[in-house]
């Protein structure tokens, strides 16, 4: 097909189960899907590859009926479909299992998997229906407690309630939208065994990701979108390197390794002691945490989704209060001191969600970039404010950290993701921080942006500040981190500081160090 | 000063707000805060008493009360769910619009006089037991009497069935819902109209069974905050409204009893010999709610409860990154 | 967002209509537009309701121009009713800056013209005073009252998370009981249900008392509040977009999340924006008691507190358009206190806010006809 790479037909083809052609979606300012096709056979898992923003969500959510294609067809088993909602998809037996998870965590399991279907009629019937559930559940291997509240899963479990909601909805074609981005490497283990058995089962399966090892790892075939357009179409995975599928994806060749300085760390900088906290619900999120930053070295923070790594940053930048345990920052007890006084003792803070904690959508760059700053002087004058010094200040940052901005009064909500988290970025930095904690700070973001802020970084532990980096990518965390600890449902499971993926992914399941060692000798 | 007299009138009087609160638990069930009860509880007198007076028949006056509370309701919902403006602000400016509408047509309707009212009657077996029977079960109007079928069937309803469940969800997590196939602009659009409804129902319950008659804006004289209070006092579930609507109900009707006895207990009743006294009892219901409020809030702090998760945000399919 | 919401019966139509999300700020002539906009077909809609309820709009309408800006004497009265829709309309905008829904503004003018008037009837002043003395006695007394009727909503929200909502709204009831206690029982006039008229020192001067030195003067009503209202619109300005606490006010109001991670402390903030706002709504109770009434009575304000709220949304919360809007709004007060039946005024204003928000929706999305591929 015009010069794409296509896959060479077998002499017994199994049967094609969905065919886009021509799919074309626009957002504001955006074509996020450009005349694209895409294939899918029966009893195959099928990778759809691609870095942030390529728009292989837009084409798998018109494909699931969320959005509707402004141009293009889809045939499902033979037959031409327009879906109006997401029910037309689902009777067509395409299920999505979305990145994040479409759960209502105040409703039971059971209600969950019974939500938008037609039976029961009126009266829930629960006690039947949990019994139902728990059999159905049995059948697939899949093990899950039907009363349980989905707030009370953990995420592992709540994928699993997902995949069961469209098993129990007669899927056969099911859409995994990053489903191991929440994982620990065993729980991806298990993920996949289960997602064998469905295909052999003959089911069939999109994967999408950006992972390339794992692409190599599941899928049959692999199709790339970069930029809304397919740059490989059902190439088999056995017969291409990793190379090759980075080069489609980026359109370019990918540094795999960070030009990282060999330095000795200083001081010690931040010094957490036996940290206890509860998270939102009241129930305990740390359970004596304890590590140390030194000066000029970037510590990792590794862990599954939801083990405490939220908690943490939020206690330690003072967003949250400790019950009981120590903070020092450069032997300075901040332990439940209110934010401004850390701020002013040289923490700064790349928080995990730039649009609702990071900066203030309706206000300007200026005003943004002025958080931290406009209680002290120049840009305050006693009571009042120095526009002209405030103005002076964003322009220099915009100028410095090439932020792509209209002019400085622009409304942060109208920036890029890449460009919010650059102010975000040089905000922080801009305060020279004896210590920076910076939570998923690539998160998002497309690969051009990633480097940027990653070198951003590393120039930051040249400059001598130690950087606590909390991350659920592992790539990114060994590339960057001179140490690496691993949180375990609020403890500490052991430190790292060969970047041994193995290790880390025991201890990100709760096996702590000491027992690796031992299993060793 | 009977507190069975006074228990008995305040089932009465709390039916209002027991009305208004169920109507308000549905709609932010599902997301949407309206704000508007105020006013369209006053629509709902309104048009309840008005047409009562045209035709001499109350329960069409009910039926269209009804209808005008749901059908002024659905501004807000169009404003607030298709075009996606705060709801706060929608909310007020709804019960602006529906007070200076019914202001208007309600123009000279205080000098109807009197008209028929809805029926009231005891229950033949059950007004009969002590204390319970002569406070629930005697001469009460039969709108009364709806409300406790009202209680149980909405708490089963949001529990127990099917669409509750959709409304539960609606409001906590539309998104998922959405990805279902549940239609939440529908639902949402039905439950702002039912909230509309029943506040109608509350309106029109003053008008033509509590507190006879049109007074302008003080037909309501409040009772639609009251309610807003009240489901935030009843963390959104209607046995809780229930209980909150009919403890207001006897407190009102405790403060006009309260200035007639000269004694009470054996005391000197200040009240009675100071009038002008009164107005602190006035006070009493607005201060009480506000007490309510820091009763309800700091329990949900406690426990960690909510509003529903999506209550005040409008629902955006197909937001980048979704 | 893009719904798409014309997909016309026709699938041979070759367009349809597209609803987007800007990626601009819209221009401010085009927000301007929009606004106007919304308040014609706002007056369109109303003048509906009006031939319906058997009126005649055209006149009513023309009668509300003509007897608010017909000639100077009645301009001035405009300003004058326009001077307490000024205050409380800032007291409005600088709580929504914030997201502090304060619609207690009546209840807080209330008992500002309770302080004001507890100074000249205690008396805590005696009646000979100099003006000089008595007025800013008098200032401070109704600012205090608001601000301390403002704190304790604002108290129970920053410390309990009490809605604010509600229990401004409640407190407004307090209020009106509050001062009928004092119109009927304390300060009665012989029985009557109103306080006896405050000595002349304690009124605010008017520009019909200046009539001897500029004769074209006479008559005019428009006095000192005015000036009270526009100061306090530059320094509302000037808090709000020049100084640290404003940007506090203004991040907190955007992102209470983000103030949070900057180590804004927000209780505090709530707690006096809260009394900010209440001391701004006393001083219009204030200035219509010693500028107008005279006296203290029950019937005081035609709901100018919460006039205030739909005065600060239409002037999108800038403290210098609340001065215009407001004079906009005393007139449509002004006049329609005579057009009949008496509710329309009230309806009127509550269609104008209905059609503003909605209006909000094409600042924020745009609309295109687009053609099928």
């Amino acid at each position: 097909m015009d010069g794409r790479q296509e896959f060479e037909s077998h002499s017994s083809e199994p049967p094609v189960v969905v065919e886009m052609r021509g799919i074309i979606k626009r957002f504001p300012g955006v074509l996020a899907n450009d005349h694209v096709d895409f294939k899918l056979y029966q009893g195959e898992i099928h990778a759809l590859l691609g870095e942030n923003g390529a728009g292989k969500s837009t084409l798998m959510n018109i494909l699931a009926g969320l959005y509707r294609p402004d141009a293009g067809e889809i045939y499902v088993k033979g037959k031409l479909v327009h879906f109006s909602s997401p029910r037309d998809a689902i009777k067509a037996g395409i299920g999505m299992i979305h990145q994040h998870f479409m759960l209502v965590p105040s409703q039971t399991v059971t209600e969950n998997i019974l939500l938008g279907l037609d039976q029961p009629r009126f009266i829930l019937r629960l006690s039947e229906y949990h019994q139902k559930i728990a059999e159905f559940a049995e059948r697939f291997g899949l093990k899950i407690d039907p009363k349980a509240k989905i707030w009370q899963l953990s995420v592992g479990e709540q994928q699993r309630v997902e995949i069961l909601k469209m098993l129990y909805r007669g899927a056969d074609i099911l859409i995994m939208d990053e489903p191991t981005a929440v994982l620990a490497p065993q729980e991806i283990e298990a993920l996949f065994i289960t997602l064998r058995k469905m295909v052999s089962e003959g089911k069939s399966i999109i994967f999408i990701s950006h992972k390339l090892h794992e692409v190599m790892e599941i899928a049959d075939r692999v199709s790339v979108l970069s930029k809304g357009k397919v740059t490989a179409s059902g190439v088999p995975a056995k017969g291409i390197t990793r190379q090759e599928l980075a080069r489609l994806m980026v359109g370019r060749e990918v540094l795999f390794r960070l030009d990282k300085k060999e330095q000795a760390p200083g001081d010690v900088v931040l010094q957490v002691e036996d940290l206890h906290a509860e998270n939102d619900k009241g129930l305990p999120a740390l359970r004596g945490v304890s590590l140390t930053v030194r000066a000029g070295e970037i510590v990792g923070l590794a862990g599954v989704a939801g083990n405490g790594q939220r908690e943490l940053a939020q206690v330690i930048t003072g967003l949250r209060k400790c019950t009981k345990g120590k903070i020092l920052l450069n032997g300075e007890d901040i332990t439940n001191q209110p934010v401004s006084y850390s701020i002013q003792r040289g923490l700064g803070h790349i928080p995990e969600d730039r649009t609702h904690v990071g900066t203030s959508p309706n206000l300007s760059i200026t005003d943004n970039v002025i958080m931290k700053k406009y209680r002290q002087p120049p840009i305050a004058r006693g009571m009042v404010i120095d526009m002209n010094q405030a103005s002076q200040f964003a322009q220099q940052l915009v100028a410095t950290y090439d932020i792509m901005v209209p002019t400085i009064r622009t409304p942060a909500r109208l920036l890029s993701g890449g460009n919010l988290q650059k102010v975000i970025l040089a905000r922080e930095i801009s305060g020279n921080p004896r210590l920076l904690v910076a939570v998923q700070p690539t998160r998002g973001l497309d690969v051009g942006a990633i480097e940027g802020i990653q070198r951003l970084l590393l120039t930051q532990r040249e400059a001598g500040a130690a950087i606590l980096l909390i991350s659920e990518e592992l790539e990114e965390l060994i590339s960057l981190s001179d140490r690496i600890y691993v949180i375990y449902e609020g403890k500490i499971m052991g430190e790292v500081t060969d970047g041994n993926i193995e290790v880390i992914g025991l201890m990100m399941t709760g096996t702590p160090m000491e027992q690796i060692r031992q299993g060793v000798q | 000063m009977d507190p069975i007299i006074i228990l008995q009138a305040g089932v009465a009087s709390g039916t209002v707000l027991l009305f208004a609160t169920i109507g308000e638990i549905f709609a932010e069930r599902s997301g949407v805060l309206n704000l508007g009860v105020e006013g369209m509880m006053l629509l709902g007198a309104m048009s309840a008493f008005s047409i009562t007076v045209k035709t001499g028949n109350p329960w069409l006056g009910l039926l269209v009360a009804m209808l005008a509370g749901g059908l002024i309701s659905q501004i807000h919902a169009f404003i607030s769910i298709h075009l996606q403006a705060d709801q706060v602000v929608s909310g007020l400016a709804l019960g602006f619009l529906a007070t200076g509408i019914s202001l208007v047509l309600g123009e000279g309707l205080s000098k109807a006089g009197t008209v028929s009212l809805m029926p009231s009657f005891s229950i033949p077996v059950l007004s009969q037991i002590p204390i319970v029977g002569p406070i629930f079960f005697t001469r009460h109007s039969v709108l009364t009497y709806f409300g406790y079928l009202l209680i149980p069937a909405a708490w089963y309803y949001i529990n127990h069935t099917r669409p509750g469940m959709n409304l539960r969800a609606i409001g906590e997590f539309p998104a998922a819902a959405d990805t279902l196939g549940i239609n939440i602009y529908r639902l949402r659009y039905f439950y702002v109209f039912l909230g509309g409804v029943m506040a109608g129902l509350a309106g029109a319950t003053i008008s033509l069974a509590i507190a006879p008659g049109w007074f302008s804006e003080m037909t309501t004289a409040g009772q639609g905050w009251i309610a807003v209070g009240l489901v935030i006092f009843a963390q959104w579930d209607p046995i809780r409204a229930a209980f909150g609507s009919y403890t207001f109900g006897a407190l009102r009707r405790l403060i006009l009893d309260i200035q007639g006895p000269t004694t009470i207990l054996g005391l000197r009743n200040p009240f009675y010999y100071n009038p002008y006294w009164g107005f602190f009892l006035q006070m009493l219901p607005y201060a009480f709610t506000i007490i309510v409020l820091v009763i309800g809030s700091r329990e949900a702090i406690r426990k960690r409860l909510g509003a529903p998760a999506a209550l005040g945000t409008p629902y955006i399919r197909g937001e980048r990154g979704l | 967002m893009n719904s798409e919401i014309a997909k016309s019966t026709s699938r041979s139509f070759p367009y349809r209509i597209v609803i987007e999300q800007r990626l601009k700020e819209p221009s401010r002539t085009y927000s301007l537009l929009i606004s106007v906009l919304a308040i014609v077909v706002a007056l369109f809609i109303g003048g509906f309701v009006i031939a319906q309820a058997g009126g005649d709009p055209i006149r009513s309408y023309r009668h509300i121009a003509k007897a608010s800006f017909g000639n100077i004497g009645v301009f001035s009265d405009t300003l004058v009713k326009a001077t307490p829709l000024i205050l409380v309309g800032l007291a409005c905008a600088v709580a929504f800056r914030s997201r502090l829904w304060n619609i207690g503004a009546e209840g807080q003018f209330f008992v500002g013209a309770f302080g004001a008037s507890a100074i000249v009837l205690t008396p805590i002043l005696p009646p000979d005073t100099s003006p000089w003395i008595f007025i800013p006695v008098m200032m401070v007394a109704g600012i205090l009252m608001g601000a301390f009727w403002g704190l304790i909503p604002g108290f129970l929200k920053a410390k309990y998370n009490v809605n604010e909502i509600i229990s401004t709204l409640m407190m407004n009831y307090i209020a009106v009981a509050w001062n009928n206690f004092f119109i009927y029982a304390v300060w009665s006039e012989s029985g009557f249900q109103m306080s006896p008229m405050f000595t002349k020192n304690a009124w605010l001067p008017r520009l019909t008392d200046y009539s001897k030195v500029v004769p074209a003067f006479r008559g005019l009503t428009t006095h000192l509040g005015l000036l009270f209202g526009i100061l306090a619109a530059v320094l509302i300005w000037f808090i709000l977009y020049r100084s640290r606490w404003g940007y506090e006010i203004r991040l907190i109001g955007d992102n209470p999340q983000a103030a949070r991670y900057a180590g804004l402390n927000i209780t505090r903030n709530t707690i006096l924006v809260m009394m900010l706002s209440g001391g701004l709504a006393g001083l219009a109770g204030m200035s219509e008691i010693t500028g107008v009434v005279h006296r203290l009575q029950g019937a005081i304000s035609p709901g100018y507190g919460f006039t205030g709220i739909i005065v600060a949304w239409l002037s999108k919360l800038n403290p210098f358009a609340v001065i215009l809007v407001s004079i906009l709004f005393g007139a449509l007060i002004l006049a329609g206190r005579e057009i009949q039946p008496s509710g329309i005024p009230k309806m009127i204003q509550g269609v104008i806010l209905v059609c503003l928000i909605a209006s909000d929706f094409f600042l924020r999305y745009q609309i295109r006809i687009v053609r099928r591929e």
